[in-house]
């Protein structure tokens, strides 16, 4: 479980969180949404340790990573994935080479195995075994998502935190990587905390569902209760976005 | 008067923390080279980036280099009748202070500015932080091998710029303006002591080590956005030349 208390942060001077209380469960996918801006891609990087909060704890299983420093904090970032906002693909390394990456750093698995599992996940995100030998900059925005998208699944980490993992894809892909979120979710059973708009289809892979409003959360629910949840906040937002996309 | 004394006082703080950090920062990447992972291939591929990419500029600055210092220095040479010294003028002058100097400033051109360029991106794009997740140190995967291939690079162009210095003002020297082949080389021989080949080792060392450290820095410490990368790589460009001459004065005035 991941548990965070009264975190807050501020970036020159602007509260980009004001004490954020949440929990996500174990096992189980918490969705975060929250306007632009609102802080949630700064709320993901604090769960992974790669931003430390001014005050406040975020607990992993009984353990504060805040407190954690050097190898600790080190051997902590090995059961955590993620898929950054902008990808985050190295752009001196191949398709092929960015998927590989994890496993090379983390196993000994063989160069056949790892072939054969960087093909699999490919073919999971639809793209071709053509896609394998290019660099990032010669992919469009959508594939460039899907290479992150198969090099953050392949890692299979306990924890997998997603930014915006559909943002910029089409409606069939966003279903299929929403697909693919649960299934591989089914298979593994990792924590997973994904930050998307797309409301409703989010709510389908949701176990609970947190708002970040104003540097806190203001609702937490499953996505039932949030749905009905009374704060006006909460409901323009998610009717906003079911307004924008019915017109 | 207080208020200007805080100030200053607060000016000098803050240079000294910055130092402070930079230092922690050469010596983390330095430690890295001794733990494993080794990553010997990023090393290569710095020093291919770094040293070998860098050798035609190399060249041909030293090669007019050493033409200019032989033209010179025969002209002035001549005057107190002393042609013949031209050999351990052009030597001491490219050995001493030319060949570090030139070197680094023309690596730090080329190569520094890229390197700034480059990490800063991988800042911004949030490389390094995915480094980070993926359990690898970017600090070992990135920063480390530039060190290493400064620090092995420089040295060797350094070395190579005085060669073909020499070379250049042998060819105006000797071949133009008609100074004895014989005289430009034995008058060298003589008047090249350890010393200043240790001096010039030991500077190109230094500055090898300090405008890639400078690179380094400011790309992983960068800005915001793309107009932080552009300054940070100004930024470097301008503070290792500034660098590199202050140093080189320091240094000088240890090896006299
Ligand atoms: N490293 C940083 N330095 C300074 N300010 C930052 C930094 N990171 C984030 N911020 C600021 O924090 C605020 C929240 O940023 P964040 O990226 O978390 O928003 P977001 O909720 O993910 O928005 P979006 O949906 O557009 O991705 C913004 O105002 C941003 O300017
Ligand atoms: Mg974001």
């Amino acid at each position: 479980m991941i548990k965070l208390i009264k975190v807050t942060r501020s970036f020159n001077g602007q509260r980009v969180l004001d004490g954020v209380d949440l929990e996500v469960p174990k096992g189980k996918i918490t969705v975060i949404m929250g306007k632009s801006g609102a802080g949630k891609s700064v709320l993901l990087k604090h769960i992974a340790g790669l931003i430390k909060p001014d005050s406040g704890q975020i607990i992993i299983d009984g353990f504060d990573i805040t407190q954690a420093t050097g190898r600790e904090l080190q051997e902590f970032k090995k059961r955590f994935g993620i898929l950054f906002q902008g990808g985050a693909l190295f752009d001196s390394l191949t398709v092929f080479e960015n998927v590989a990456f994890p496993l090379r750093e983390k196993t000994r698995l063989s160069e056949e195995e790892i072939r054969k599992r960087v093909r699999e996940r490919l073919d999971q995100v639809a793209l071709p075994p053509e896609v394998e030998e290019k660099f990032p900059d010669e992919l469009s925005g959508g594939m460039k998502k899907r290479v992150a998208l198969a090099r953050a699944l392949i890692q299979e980490p306990a924890i997998l935190l997603f930014d915006e993992p559909v943002t910029g894809l089409d409606p069939p892909m966003t279903n299929t990587v929403f697909h693919l979120i649960s299934k591989t979710h089914e298979e593994i059973g990792y924590t997973g905390v994904v930050v998307s708009h797309d409301i409703p289809e989010v709510f389908q892979i949701a176990d609970q569902v947190a708002m970040l409003h104003r540097g806190r959360i203001i609702a937490v629910g499953t996505p039932e209760e949030i749905q009905r949840f009374p704060d006006p906040v909460v409901q323009d937002f998610i009717h906003g976005e079911i307004d924008y996309m019915e017109a | 008067m207080i208020a200007f004394l805080r100030l200053l006082g607060q000016g000098v703080l803050e240079f000294l923390q910055g130092v402070g950090h930079v230092t922690l920062f050469l010596l983390e990447g330095l430690y890295l080279a001794f733990v494993p992972p080794f990553r010997f291939r990023r090393i290569l591929r710095e020093v291919f980036f770094i040293g070998f990419k860098s050798s035609v500029i190399i060249l041909l600055t030293a090669s007019f280099t050493g033409m200019v210092l032989g033209l010179q220095g025969y002209y002035t040479l001549k005057q107190y009748g002393s042609e013949s010294a031209l050999g351990s003028a052009v030597a001491l002058s490219l050995i001493r202070e030319l060949g570090p100097v030139l070197t680094a400033l023309m690596v730090s051109g080329r190569a520094g500015s890229a390197i700034t360029a480059e990490v800063g991106i991988m800042r911004i794009t949030e490389q390094l932080d995915a480094l980070d997740t993926m359990a690898v140190n970017p600090m070992q995967y990135v920063i480390m091998p530039k060190l290493l291939a400064g620090l092995i690079s420089v040295p060797l162009l350094t070395a190579m710029f005085d060669v073909v210095g020499i070379l250049g003002g042998y060819a105006v020297g000797v071949m133009i303006l008609g100074v004895s082949s014989g005289a430009y080389f034995s008058g060298m021989v003589q008047s090249v002591v350890p010393l200043d080949i240790n001096g010039g080792i030991v500077k190109s060392i230094v500055f090898g080590l300090l405008i890639i450290l400078v690179a380094c820095y400011k790309g992983y410490y960068t800005g915001r956005g793309a107009e932080g990368v552009s300054k940070a790589t100004t930024e470097t460009v301008v503070t290792s030349a500034v660098l590199v001459l202050a140093w080189d004065y320091i240094l000088t005035s240890f090896f006299m």
